[in-house]
């Protein structure tokens, strides 16, 4: 099974400058790891201890994995994973 | 330097004065690679706050989708401070993840008073950049 996944500007380092990428697995979580062994680095760009990174939003296909089941959600063939790092700040 | 119309950056102004006192943001799109700051973008701040924002994740989605399709990119990512400088915050530098982009920062701590500064966020340094103004014709 091969899933497209959309890598951000800031992340392409990991994939020598590629914009979009395949991996497997049944989970986004099995997912990540595999994308990880593709691209050594990228999941810790991704994942914390606490589950996904609180300012990276992961999309499958058109909805917000966090509304879905976070790293639980599954994947299948055919799906398109996107990943874009939260826009956010201010002032304190 | 970032080279931006009138017509956009009183837009931005506009839009930061309107939310206040919570913080406003958005982005100004334009063709890739041509750091031509066009297509103005105002966006929720998902966090309704005086001292945060964040882009409502959908909404980004979105957004960034249509950018994709029309090979454009954010060239502007703006937002307000509504009571301190515009520079950006310890926060705004570590969350910085678009490094091509100008990060522009307006402050509506006076109401009489125009604050909007730019700036490239890359690797956590923070470059002040001049702000060109154009008429819309040039």
């Amino acid at each position: 099974m091969a899933i497209e996944v959309r890598i951000p500007t800031i992340l392409r380092s990991h994939t020598g400058g590629a914009k979009s990428v395949e991996a497997t697995g049944a989970t986004l979580d099995e997912l990540i790891i595999d994308l990880d062994k593709r691209h050594p680095g990228l999941r810790d760009r991704l994942v914390d201890d606490s589950g996904l990174r609180r300012f990276v939003n992961v999309y499958l296909n058109d909805e917000d994995v966090r509304f879905l089941g976070g790293l639980a959600t599954p994947v299948s063939d055919g799906d398109v994973l996107t990943v874009l790092p939260a826009v956010a700040g201010g002032a304190s | 330097m970032l080279t931006i119309d009138r017509a956009t950056y009183d837009s931005i102004v506009a839009h930061a004065r309107r939310d206040h006192p919570d913080e406003a943001c958005g982005v100004v799109a334009g063709p890739a690679g041509s750091d031509r700051p066009l297509r103005f973008v105002p966006m929720t701040n998902a966090e309704r706050s005086p001292t945060f924002y964040r882009f409502d994740s959908m909404e980004q989605f979105k957004v960034w989708k249509e950018m994709d399709d029309r090979d454009e990119e954010p060239v502007v990512i703006y937002h307000s401070h509504t009571a301190t400088e515009a520079y950006p915050s310890r926060t705004d530098v570590s969350l910085a993840s678009e490094p091509n982009a100008h990060y522009v920062l307006v402050s509506t701590r006076a109401p009489d008073t125009v604050e909007f500064r730019s700036y490239r966020i890359v690797d956590e340094v923070v470059t002040e950049e001049e702000v060109r103004l154009v008429s819309q014709e040039e």
